[in-house]
């Protein structure tokens, strides 16, 4: 058998995938998120169901009002950060600014609204197994706020020192994927932990 | 397999999903626990039933293979199992080799069973494909052609996107057992090559049934 004659130079690179292969990166390390999720809400379902916890222990209270009004604020975020990629993609610069900015602020708020809350709520992380669980599914939630938020100020330093084009802006939809992964489980960490 | 989030909008619009999805569970759920575990059921099954309805199979991108090779050369791939010996492939392959300055690659897929596939157990039938391929090879040699070989990936179509990516085709030659005998035809390879790879593919049907002895 004779051999093959390959080309000279290497072959291209194959790309399998037609999304773009740092959005999938991203998509991808979400996935790996959602596992660590995951893990602290077995333990929530442990706690919660099998042991049967009281949620939340008597005498605390939960503040669901407090809360609802921060799950406002961030969904809110998603719509500023949603609003911020649109922007760049019709060219919209002064768009994509604020988008970010505002976006920025409003996950600054929510953060800040949180460790307020953190320091009247009267229970601690040591005080029984619902502290427990609720300091670890929240806190854990809010260090991807913190990601999050660095991502975005990242995001809008480079805006506002023009980068980004119609063309190129994986930039601000990376961040803004992340973002709104943050959103989805702040969903599911408010329903579950403060409302149900 | 079909990833539904692929960027920024459709991230953005699961997220409208879920806040939806967790507002009317919660909103059941503080009306009443056993509502909210009925909401969770129907909205989890119709979700569920929804994402299965709408998953469409995607069709490929077609593309065309690199080109490799000195210019003016033509190269020609061939893709055959086991049908090489059949006279209609090597009238095929004599009269495409025989159009100037032509090279020729046999590309013989190392078949294997799923199990052996699923425990990367390749040994064997890599060796066997090499058999069949040094087989081909010396009856082309017997023709007058002049063809280098390799064996390839188990799948057909991976195997012809593995040798595009180093030979880079003009023409693709794809060898089957006629329709009703063949596993290829049945997998629609030849179909789906042609949907996948912008160059001339042609389809050659071998009976070897039909081969003198």
């Amino acid at each position: 058998m004779a051999a093959v004659d390959h080309a000279a130079h290497p072959p291209v690179a194959n790309q399998s995938s037609r999304v773009d292969a740092r959005t999938l990166g991203m998509f991808l390390f979400i996935a790996s998120e959602i596992m660590l999720f995951g893990s602290f809400f077995t333990i929530y379902f442990f706690v919660r169901v099998s042991a049967g916890t009281p949620w939340p222990t008597p005498p605390y209270q939960l503040p669901v009002f407090v809360a609802g009004m921060n799950t406002i604020i961030l969904v809110t975020s998603s719509f500023t950060m949603h609003w911020a990629l649109q922007s760049i993609k019709r060219g919209n610069r002064s768009g994509l600014k604020a988008g970010l900015v505002l976006t920025f602020l409003l996950g600054l708020t929510f953060l800040l609204t949180q460790v307020l809350e953190y320091s009247r709520i009267g229970f601690a992380p040591y005080t029984d197994a619902f502290g427990s669980v609720f300091f670890g599914l929240t806190g854990l939630h809010g260090a991807h706020v913190f990601v999050g938020l660095t991502l975005l100020a990242f995001a809008a330093i480079r805006a506002f020192r023009g980068h980004y084009t119609e063309e190129e802006h994986h930039g601000v939809e990376i961040p803004g994927i992340y973002w709104h992964f943050v959103d989805v489980m702040w969903i599911v960490v408010y329903t579950t932990v403060y409302i149900l | 397999m079909n990833n539904p989030l692929r960027s920024e909008g459709d991230a953005f619009r699961f997220l409208l999903g879920t806040v939806v999805y967790f507002a009317l569970i919660a909103i059941a759920g503080v009306i009443n626990a056993w509502a909210g575990l009925v909401v969770f059921i129907v909205l989890s099954v119709g979700v569920v039933w929804w994402w299965w309805r709408s998953r469409e199979p995607e069709a490929p991108v077609q593309a065309s293979p690199v080109r490799s090779g000195p210019e003016g050369e033509r190269r020609i791939l061939v893709v055959a199992n086991e049908t090489v010996g059949g006279e209609p492939l090597l009238d095929q392959i004599k009269q495409l080799a025989s159009q100037g300055n032509t090279r020729v690659l046999v590309v013989t897929p190392a078949l294997n069973t799923p199990l052996r596939h699923l425990a990367s157990d390749e040994d064997s039938a890599r060796a066997q494909a090499q058999e069949r391929l040094d087989r081909s090879l010396a009856e082309l040699d017997r023709n007058g052609v002049q063809a280098s070989g390799e064996v390839g990936d188990g799948d057909p179509l991976q195997a012809i996107e593995d040798a595009l990516r180093t030979f880079g085709a003009d023409e693709i030659v794809i060898s089957t057992h006629p329709e009703g005998r063949s596993n290829w035809l049945e997998r629609g390879v030849v179909s789906s090559a042609r949907e996948r790879y912008a160059v001339p593919i042609h389809h050659v049907v071998v009976d070897l049934g039909d081969r003198p002895s």
